[in-house]
Parts: structure tokens; sequence; C-alpha cells
């Protein structure tokens, strides 16, 4: 009995130990290739960490869903939004022609890119879903041009690991990595269904993220950075979403 | 692992329930303890799911077929609570704090803990034959016969054999597999399959359930057979003797021989 005891303390604690050191190269290798999200603190950090770790091995080169036209739902949904701000009210009242993307951060040309500027470039389009966290969700296709050509246009720089992006509209920002943000569906949207972006859309410009949940998908676009560290925005946690208590990868 | 298996339950373990091998008053283990950490994490995990998972259902009560859904399109139910949401009309003239943030974090995070506990523990139930051996039915229990004394013996509450101290009866054995096999299986799926990420490298995952409105519907009344199940399993329990059977699973001993003792003869001593 004692000697089975010993060669279980020793088993247990041999499995233990490589227990331990396998996690520790895990969380090294994960550091590594970019598989840690900036929400990776507190209780949930773990669950958050093994989710966008996960689903960005399985997910990385993968294409979002899309539709038939016949499958747009109609009408579209225009979720509930707060009050624009002065701001916004002042651009709409000048038809948007004064509306600029700023693009600055690490990148070769830092650009204001006007609307019509973002329209010249090549326009592709999408039929992809917009689902929501609440658990709705709506089919439109999404006119634009591919967040990559921009980032083209304007050189990123070797060192970048995230875009971050942010509304017109106080306190609304987001970010994501390189992945989403050269993904060929990731679009500077300006048009929809055929038409111009409503402004309960998002309109005059909105971030498209087709394999993340709707609230990465920003209105009212105004200004993006390119960065090698999420540190030095907000509280750091990569968002405004974590800081709402909401995690920053919402790809599921 | 292979050892201490068999050296916890004896042979008597698996005879039918007719047959009454036990001797009077004995300490045996009951189940390993795979199988009570397994149990007890999946037990907290499932808590923390369902708690999380009806906050993430209150911010949009409603419910429907096929691709897609929203407040402007028919419902195939709504379920009459009020909502964290101001986009939902409910009819009840006020907005519940919103809790998704937390929820969401947490349901994630209990479901990856879930996940990998199961994993462990279908793992260890193919290599030590724990399904073969304690779950699936005995084919001699696998008769219409059995099926309704079994069923009968249920209804009027009767406390179980001696044997089924030891072992599960084949309704037990039944809804357990069913429960690993079907429901656990179909929860994670139509789970993975709401999310946008993971459905657009695997598409057929959702295309299957017929939308992701569909697996989400689906999602939902998987769940309420879950719980179902929980509260049927925890009166079952208490039908059964509710302290020897948590005993049973907290320690892994069942004391035998005290189980059998007709009801209100003698408190069970514990």
């Amino acid at each position: 009995m004692t000697d089975l005891s010993r060669r279980k303390l020793i088993v247990t604690g041999l499995a233990a130990t490589a227990g331990v050191s396998s996690l520790g190269v895990a969380a090294h290798l994960a550091q590594k290739y970019g598989l840690v999200p900036p929400d990776h603190g507190g209780i949930y950090g773990l669950g958050e960490t093994l989710t966008y770790a996960s689903q960005r091995l399985l997910t990385k080169h993968s294409l979002a869903r899309e539709f038939p036209r016949s499958k747009i739902s109609k009408p579209p949904l225009a979720n509930e939004i707060a009050p624009p701000s002065d701001a916004f009210k002042h651009l709409q009242a000048g038809g948007f022609a004064d509306w600029r993307l700023s693009v600055d951060g690490l990148v070769d040309r830092p650009a204001s890119l006007s609307l019509a500027q973002l329209k010249s470039y090549p326009s592709r389009s999408q039929i992809t879903m917009v689902q929501c966290e609440e658990g709705w969700s709506y089919i439109a296709e999404w006119i634009g041009v591919p967040l990559s050509h921009v980032l083209d246009v304007v050189g990123v720089q070797r060192q970048a690991r995230y875009v971050v992006y942010f509304s017109i509209e106080p306190d609304w920002w987001e970010s994501m990595d390189m992945v989403d943000a050269l993904h060929p569906q990731t679009f500077l949207t300006y048009g929809m269904n055929g038409d111009e972006l409503p402004v309960g859309n998002g309109g005059p410009l909105r971030m498209r993220v087709p394999r993340q949940l709707g609230y990465k998908s920003v209105k009212f676009l105004t200004h993006m950075t390119v960065t090698d560290s999420l540190k030095k925005f907000g509280k750091g946690l990569g968002s405004a979403a974590p800081e709402a208590g909401y995690a920053w990868y919402a790809g599921i | 692992m292979a050892r201490s298996e068999s050296a916890q339950v004896p042979v008597s373990a698996y005879v039918p329930s007719s047959v009454s091998a036990v001797p009077a008053a004995t300490v045996t283990s009951r189940h390993s303890a795979l199988v009570r950490v397994t149990h007890w994490i999946t037990a907290v995990c499932f808590i923390a799911l369902l708690v999380s998972g009806m906050e993430i259902v209150i911010s949009h009560p409603r419910f429907y077929w096929g691709e897609t859904g929203n407040v402007l399109t028919t419902p195939l139910f709504q379920i009459p609570i009020p909502s964290s949401r101001h986009l939902v009309q409910t009819g009840y003239g006020y907005v519940l704090p919103d809790q998704n943030g937390w929820s969401r974090y947490l349901h994630f995070q209990a479901a990856w803990l879930a996940v990998l506990t199961g994993l462990l523990y279908a793992v260890f139930g193919f290599v030590t034959g724990h399904f073969r051996k304690n779950l699936l039915p005995d084919r001699a229990d696998l008769s219409w016969r059995g099926f309704w004394t079994s069923i009968a013996s249920h209804l009027r509450f009767e406390r179980p054999s001696e044997a089924e101290a030891w072992s599960y009866n084949v309704l037990q054995r039944i809804s357990y597999l069913f429960v690993l096999f079907v429901l656990f299986p179909l929860i994670i799926w139509t789970g993975l399959a709401m999310s946008p990420a993971f459905v657009s490298a695997f598409p057929a995952s959702v295309t299957l359930l017929g939308g992701q409105q569909s697996a989400r519907t689906i999602h939902f009344f998987v769940s309420l057979a879950l719980v179902l199940f929980l509260l049927v399993h925890v009166l079952m329990v208490c039908v059964a003797g509710f302290r020897s059977r948590m005993r049973a699973m907290i320690t892994g001993r069942m004391i035998t021989g005290q189980i059998t003792r007709p009801a209100g003869t003698r408190r069970e001593r514990t």
C-alpha cells in the first residue's frame, strides 16, 4: 500500500510539474504568435485567451458566410443609437462633404481621406450577416473598400500589430488584430443594399468586420491608428468594449 | 487507472438487480475519483452556464427559425419577460439592467472548463471501460417488461434496491447516456454554430441546423432539456437517499447494508 502511495505521489508530482511547465511554454508561444487578447487579465482571462487563440488558429483565412441576394433582410434593421453629437449633426447638415477619415500611427504616409477619395478606390460588396451579441441578426449587402487596400495606400509598417478605430461619437472605439485588418471581407463601408449607407446603419462610414459580432463594426468612423501595442489606448484593454465589461474579441 | 478501478468495484456491482450478493454494512468504493471530480466540476459549470445563459436570453427573449431574426421579423415565440434592451417591445414598460458583458465572459469560461472536463471524462470512460461496464444497459434489462418495471417503481418513488446502490438501473443508464452522448454534443454544436468566426471555418455546422437563428433556438431547447434532467436527477437522488448518494459522489464511499432498511424504521446512520 505504501509502495503504491509513493508511486502515485511520484507520478502525480511528475504530471503536475509537466503540466505547469507546459502551461508556461504554451503561454510563451501564445504571446509570441499573437494569441493573447488584450483583456486577458482578470478572472475571465483564461476563457477569453482560449477562445481567441483557438479561433485565431482555426479561422485565420476563413471567409465569413456570404448569402444570395434573395436572403437580404427587408426592411434592414437599424439598431437604436444614441442621439448624434453636435459634431455629427454639423457634418450631416453639409451632406457629409467634409467627412474625413484620418489614418495615422505606424504608417509611412498618414492621410486624411474624404468619402469621395474612399469611393475612388476599388469598390467591393458582400452580402453578409450582422449578428448582435444580444441574439438578433440581419443580412445586408455591404459596399465599400477593403480595409487592406487603404492600409496599402498609407503604407503599414512591419511592426504593426493592431488597427485601432474610432467613431465620431465619444467613447466609441474598437481595435482588431492584423489578421482581421488584412482580411478580404473587412470593409470600410459607405454603401448598403445598392444605396448610400443610412445613418441608422452607421452612415456615412462604418467598419465591417463580418467574422465578429456587430459591436466590432463601429459606426460613424472618423479615425484609425495603426499600432504595435494597445496599452496606450484608454485603459489598455484594447477597446471601449472591455471597459464596459464586454469581451474585446467578439468571434463568438 | 485500470488497477484501481478493478480494485474498487466488485463484480457484484454489475449483476442484475434481482441478485443480492452484497454483505450487510460494508464500506465500499462506489465512484472513482475521476468520476467524482468531473461530476462536480460539470455541476458548477452547468449552474454558471445556466445563470449566464438566462441573462443573455433576457437581452433578446425572442426566438426565430432560419438564418436571421430581429424585432422587425415574426418570432417563432417570445418569452413573456421584461428585456434588458429598449429594442425589444415586451409590454412591461421598463428595461432591466444590462448584464450581457460578464454573462458572456462567464458563459464561455464555464463552457471551456466544461468541455475540457468532458473530454477528460470521455477519454477515461472509453479507456477504463466505464461507459461499457457502468452505463451501457445490460441486454437482459432491455425489454419492455424491464422498462415498465423500472418506470413503475420510479413513479411510485420507491426507494431503490440494494443492488442499485452499487450500480445504475436501466432508466438511469439510458438517461445518462442520452445526456452524455446526445444533449452535451448538441449543446456544444449549437453553441459553436452561433459563432460567426467558427462558422466561417465550418459553414456546414450552421447550415445543417437550418441557420444561425435555428441554432440559437435549438440551443435554448437543449438547455431546457438539460434543466429538466437536472431537476429529475436531484429529485431521484433525494428519493434514493440524499445523504448516502451525496456521500458516495463526494467521498466515493458507499455504506451498504443500511440502504435497504425499510423507510421509517430507523434513520440512516451517517
